[in-house]
C-alpha cells in the first residue's frame, strides 16, 4: 500500500525550477520543514536543466553555471529534494494539503500546510499541415534535448514558429554542427525592433541574441521574416517544408510566394502558455492576460492565489521569464512564512527586488508570442488539431457548430483534448477556433475543468501490491 | 405577460432532457433553463454501465424498459450490448451474488449464474480468482460523453425553447404559474419540473420545500488505449467495481468510489480522493491483470443525488400547485430515458404506464409500488 508519511511538513514545493527552488531554498533557511517535488532528475527546471552526466564535460553556458548555482544552494539547503518523483493529485484535508505522488519505490502521500506550485510553462504549438509527422518536434523540446544530452534533432533542420527560441535553437544547432535549412519568424524585423528598448534592460542578452542572429547570417543561413511554414511532408517522416510569407496578422499571404526545402527534422514552436493543469484541478481562479501567455492561475504580488494555502509562482503565473523567477520565488517565499506565522491574519509582507525591471525582458519576449488570430489560417480543415485523437480541424469546428461550445462541452462531443496530453496541445487552437465560429473573445471561451492525475499514472505502480483482504470495500448498495 | 411557457423544465441532464422532450411531444410548450451545457452533469460524466445486475429489485421493470430506450437510441449514444458478468472473489462475496442475483432474476432480469471456469473461457482477461460469477446478455453501456451532444440536437429539432448557461436563482409563485429568475433574465411559465440532478434541494428550496435529498460524489476513472483486454461489462459482487473496454481501448473504471466537495462548491463537479480512487483502480487491477500495462489518463467525479430510502423522487411537488420533482434515480443513466417519460405522461394528464415514485411519500417507511 502507499508509503504513508505521518507529520504534516510546512511547506512542498511542485517544480524545482528557479521559482521554486528559489521558495525552497529560503523557505528552509528560515527554519520551515520543506520538500521539493520534480519529475526531472534535477533541479533547474526548463531553462536551468541540468546537463546528462554523458555531457558534464561541455563547455559551460551562462544557463548551465546559473543552475548550477542554484542546484548547490538548493543541494546545502536543508529542504527535502524528491527529484524523479511526479504528483498527481492535490486535495484539501483538515490541516491543509495530501499531495499524492509516485516514484521509483511507488505511491507516496505528503500532507502539508502550505502548497507551492511553481510548474512553470509548456510549449505552445499550432498546427501546420503535416506537423504530426516523425521529425517535427517543439522548439523547446529541441532546447530539451540539446541543452540537456547535446542531441541534434536532424541533420538539416528548418527552424519555424515565433519567440525567442527561434535564433537560440538554429544557433544551436548551427554550434553543435548540424545544418539549419531556414529560419522562419512569423514576426516581422519590425516586430522585434519594437522591443529593442525593453530588450535593452538585459544587454547581456540581448547582445548574445544579436551575436546568433550575426553568426546564423554569416553562416549563410536564410532568415525568413514574416514567413510561416506552409507544409510539412514525407513518407513517413519529415522530408520537405515548404513556407511562405504571411500578413502582420500571420496569415498565409501570397500563395505563389513559396519555397520548398528538404530537411529530415523541423523545430516548430509558438512560444510559451502557463501550465495551468494543477491550479485548474484546484479550482483557484484563473484569468486571461495575452501579455502573460494567455490563461493563467490569478495571484497577489506574492503568488497567493484566490485558494488559502495553494500559491503560485514562476512562469506558471504568468510568463515573465527565467531573469524574475527567482524574484518571484522570493516574494512567494515571503508570502508563505509571513501566512504560516499569522495564519488568522495575513501580514502585509511587501514584494522584493523590482519585478518589473527583472521581467522586462521577458515580457518583451512574451509578448512575441501573443498569438495572432491569422494563425488559425495555416490550418487548413484536414489538418490534425487534437493529435491524440485524430481529430482535425474540420472535426473539432463541426462539433462547435453543433452546439459545443464551451470547453466542455466540445471534449465531450468530439474528444478533442480527452486523450493523454489532457489538452496540452490542442486547448489553445480548439479555444480559438470556438472564439472565431461564434464571434466571442479568447477569454470568454474559458478553461476545461482539470483533473488528476496531472501525469498518466501508471496502474502497475499504484495498484499491484495489495492484499485483497485489506481493501477498504464499503457495505454494498441497497438491494 | 405575453410570452408564458406552458412548462419551465430546471435542468438539462437525461431526466430533464427526457421530459421535456415527452412534454413537448404532448403539445406543450416548454422551455429547459441549464445553468451549465446540456449534459454535462451526472449524464455526461457517469460510467454509462446499463446494467440490470447492479439494479435495484423494485427498479428493475424501469431499468429493464430504460434498456429499450437505449437499444432505440443505439448508435448515436455508442450504445452496446455486451452481456455483462458480476464476479466473486470470496465465500462471502459469493454468498451476497447468490442472494441478490436471485432476487433479481425474480424481479424480470434474465440474469443467470455461470461457473469460474466458463467465465475464464469467455472472458479470458479476467483474473482466476473467480470463485462465483452472474451473466445477464443484455447488460451493456453507452458513452455518457455524448449524451449532452444527443440530447442537444434532438430538443432542437422538436423546437424547445434550450437556454444553456442560463442558472435559476429563484422561483417566485403568481399568476399564472411561476416567475423565475435566471441569469438571463425571468422566465414565466404555467407549469414547473425540477429535474436539478445533485443541486435538486437547493431548486426544491426555491419553491419552499426542504427535501432530505444528498448528493453521493461518484468517481471514474480511464485509462489511455490499450489492448483487448474485456469484451462485457464487469461488474463486482458489492457493486463497487465497473469495468468495460471501450470500442477505442480505453478502459472505464468505476463503481460509486466516493469524492470530495458538494454541488455548489467550487468548480460545482466535485472532486477525485486518492484515498478512494486508489483502492477502486486495485479492485479493477485485481480483476483485470492486463490493467497493469496501462496508464491513467483521468479521473473524474459527478454528484448523484439521493434520499434517504434511495428511491427516485418522480411525481408532484408536495403542497406547490404545478410544480413536479424529478431526481434521486439510482443508477439513473439506465433508467433516465424510461422514468422522464413517465413523468412527461404524468404531468401531461395521462396514465403512466408503471407508478411514480411520490416525493411526499414517508422516506422512513418501505415504498409500496
Ligand atoms: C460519476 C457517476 C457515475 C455514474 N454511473 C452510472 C452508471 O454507470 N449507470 C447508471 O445507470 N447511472 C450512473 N450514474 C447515475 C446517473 O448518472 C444519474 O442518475 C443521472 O445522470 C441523473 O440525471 P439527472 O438529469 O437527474 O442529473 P444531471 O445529469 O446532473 O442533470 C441535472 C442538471 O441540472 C442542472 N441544474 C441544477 N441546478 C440548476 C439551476 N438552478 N438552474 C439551471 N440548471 C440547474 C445541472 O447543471 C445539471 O446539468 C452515475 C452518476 C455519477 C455521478
Amino acid at each position: 500500500m502507499a508509503e504513508q508519511q505521518t507529520a504534516i511538513i510546512d511547506v512542498l514545493v511542485v517544480g524545482a525550477g528557479p521559482a521554486g527552488a528559489t521558495v525552497a531554498i529560503e523557505a528552509a533557511s528560515a527554519g520551515r520543514s520543506v520538500i521539493i517535488i520534480d519529475e526531472q532528475k534535477a533541479a533547474g527546471g526548463q531553462v536551468w536543466r541540468a546537463k546528462s552526466p554523458a555531457i558534464l564535460s561541455a563547455p559551460p553556458t551562462p544557463e548551465s553555471r546559473a543552475g548550477d548555482d542554484l542546484r548547490q544552494r538548493l543541494s546545502t539547503s536543508e529542504a527535502v529534494c524528491l527529484f524523479d518523483h511526479r504528483v498527481w493529485q492535490i486535495q484539501p484535508v483538515d490541516d491543509g494539503w495530501m499531495v499524492a505522488l509516485t516514484g521509483s519505490k511507488g505511491p507516496k502521500t505528503i500532507t502539508a500546510q502550505t502548497v507551492v506550485l511553481a510548474t512553470g510553462a509548456q510549449e505552445r504549438i499550432f498546427p501546420v499541415p503535416g506537423w504530426t509527422l516523425p521529425g517535427v518536434i517543439g522548439l523547446a523540446a529541441a532546447t530539451a534535448l540539446m541543452k540537456g544530452q547535446m542531441i541534434l534533432p536532424g541533420q538539416r533542420v528548418a527552424v519555424a514558429g515565433v519567440g525567442p527560441l527561434l535564433p537560440f535553437v538554429a544557433h544551436e544547432i548551427h554550434r553543435q554542427g548540424g545544418e539549419v535549412a531556414f529560419v522562419a519568424d512569423l514576426n516581422g524585423f519590425a516586430d522585434w525592433s519594437k522591443r529593442i528598448p525593453q530588450m535593452l534592460r538585459r544587454p547581456d542578452l540581448a547582445l548574445r541574441g544579436a551575436g546568433w542572429l550575426a553568426r546564423l547570417r554569416a553562416a549563410g543561413i536564410p532568415l525568413l521574416y514574416r514567413h510561416g511554414i506552409r507544409n510539412i511532408t514525407g513518407d513517413g517522416k519529415v522530408e520537405r517544408v515548404e513556407v511562405g510569407p504571411v500578413d502582420d496578422q500571420w496569415k498565409p499571404a501570397d500563395t505563389k510566394a513559396t519555397r520548398s526545402f528538404d530537411v529530415d527534422a523541423v523545430c516548430l514552436g509558438h512560444g510559451l502558455a502557463p501550465a495551468t493543469e494543477a491550479t485548474r484541478m484546484l479550482n483557484c481562479r484563473h484569468h486571461h492576460d495575452p501579455a502573460l501567455g494567455g490563461w493563467h492561475v490569478t495571484t497577489d504580488d506574492l503568488g497567493r492565489t484566490s485558494i488559502a494555502g495553494i500559491y503560485a509562482c514562476g512562469d506558471g503565473a504568468g510568463i515573465l521569464g527565467a531573469a524574475a523567477a527567482p524574484v518571484r520565488g522570493r516574494n512567494t517565499a515571503l508570502a508563505v512564512l509571513a501566512d504560516l506565522t499569522d495564519k488568522a491574519r495575513p501580514p502585509h509582507s511587501s514584494a522584493t527586488g523590482n519585478l518589473r525591471s527583472v521581467s522586462a525582458f521577458g515580457r518583451a519576449m512574451t509578448s512575441l508570442a501573443i498569438p495572432r488570430d491569422g494563425i488559425l489560417d495555416q490550418i487548413t480543415p484536414e489538418t490534425i488539431v487534437c493529435r491524440c485523437e485524430g481529430l482535425t480541424r474540420a472535426d473539432v469546428e463541426a462539433g462547435i457548430t453543433s452546439g459545443g461550445i464551451s470547453p466542455n462541452a466540445l471534449k465531450s462531443d468530439t474528444r478533442c483534448g480527452m486523450g493523454p496530453c489532457g489538452g496540452r496541445f490542442c486547448q489553445e487552437t480548439a479555444a480559438m477556433l470556438t472564439a472565431r465560429l461564434t464571434g466571442r473573445r479568447v477569454e470568454d471561451i474559458g478553461l476545461p475543468t482539470g483533473r488528476p492525475p496531472l501525469r498518466p499514472l501508471a496502474i502497475e505502480v499504484v495498484a499491484s501490491d495489495f492484499d485483497y483482504d485489506e481493501l477498504p470495500i464499503p457495505a454494498p448498495a441497497p438491494l | 405577460m405575453s410570452d408564458i411557457y406552458d412548462i419551465a423544465v430546471v435542468g438539462g441532464g437525461i431526466m430533464g432532457s427526457g421530459a421535456a422532450l415527452r412534454l413537448a411531444e404532448g403539445g406543450m410548450r416548454v422551455v429547459l433553463l441549464e445553468q451549465g451545457d446540456i449534459g454535462q452533469g451526472a449524464s455526461g460524466v457517469n460510467a454509462g454501465t446499463l446494467s440490470l445486475q447492479i439494479k435495484r429489485v423494485k427498479l428493475m421493470p424501469y431499468a429493464l424498459r430504460g434498456h429499450q430506450e437505449w437499444k432505440r437510441m443505439g448508435a448515436e449514444v455508442d450504445y452496446r450490448e455486451t452481456g455483462g458478468y458480476t464476479l466473486a472473489f470470496t465465500d462471502r462475496e459469493a454468498d451476497l451474488l447468490h442472494e441478490r442475483m436471485t432476487m433479481k432474476q425474480e424481479a424480470g432480469a434474465p440474469i443467470s449464474f455461470i461457473s469460474p471456469n466458463e467465465v475464464a473461457v469467455r472472458e479470458p482477461g479476467l483474473c482466476r480468482k473467480v470463485v462465483a460469477a452472474s451473466r445477464c446478455p443484455s447488460d451493456g453501456f453507452a458513452n455518457s460523453s455524448l449524451t449532452g451532444r444527443y440530447y442537444r440536437h434532438r430538443l432542437k429539432a422538436a423546437n424547445i425553447d434550450v437556454r444553456e448557461h442560463c442558472s435559476v436563482a429563484e422561483i417566485h409563485r403568481d399568476e399564472p404559474g411561476f416567475t423565475l429568475q435566471t441569469s438571463t433574465g425571468p422566465v414565466h411559465a404555467r407549469r414547473l419540473l425540477l429535474a436539478c440532478g445533485g443541486w435538486l434541494k437547493q431548486a426544491a428550496g426555491m419553491i419552499g420545500l426542504d427535501l432530505p435529498v444528498r448528493a453521493r460524489v461518484n468517481t471514474v476513472s480511464v485509462t489511455e488505449r490499450g489492448p483487448r483486454l474485456v469484451s462485457s461489462v464487469i461488474g463486482h459482487a458489492t457493486g463497487l467495481l465497473t469495468l468495460k473496454q471501450k470500442g477505442n481501448g480505453t478502459v472505464l473504471i468505476g463503481g460509486g468510489w466516493q469524492g470530495l466537495g458538494q454541488p455548489g462548491e467550487g468548480g460545482n463537479r466535485g472532486r477525485v480522493d486518492a484515498e478512494s480512487v486508489l483502492p477502486n483502480l486495485r479492485l479493477a487491477r485485481y480483476a483485470v491483470p492486463g490493467l497493469k500495462e496501462l496508464r491513467i489518463v483521468r479521473s473524474w467525479t459527478g454528484f448523484e443525488a439521493n434520499v434517504p430510502d434511495f428511491y427516485p423522487l418522480a411525481g408532484a411537488a408536495p403542497g406547490v400547485e404545478g410544480a413536479f420533482l424529478l431526481g434521486c434515480v439510482r443508477g439513473g443513466y439506465t433508467i433516465g430515458p424510461f422514468i422522464s417519460k413517465l413523468m412527461g405522461d404524468f404531468i401531461l394528464g395521462r396514465e403512466t404506464e408503471l407508478p411514480l415514485f411520490d416525493p411526499a411519500r414517508d422516506f422512513t417507511k418501505e415504498i409500496q409500488l
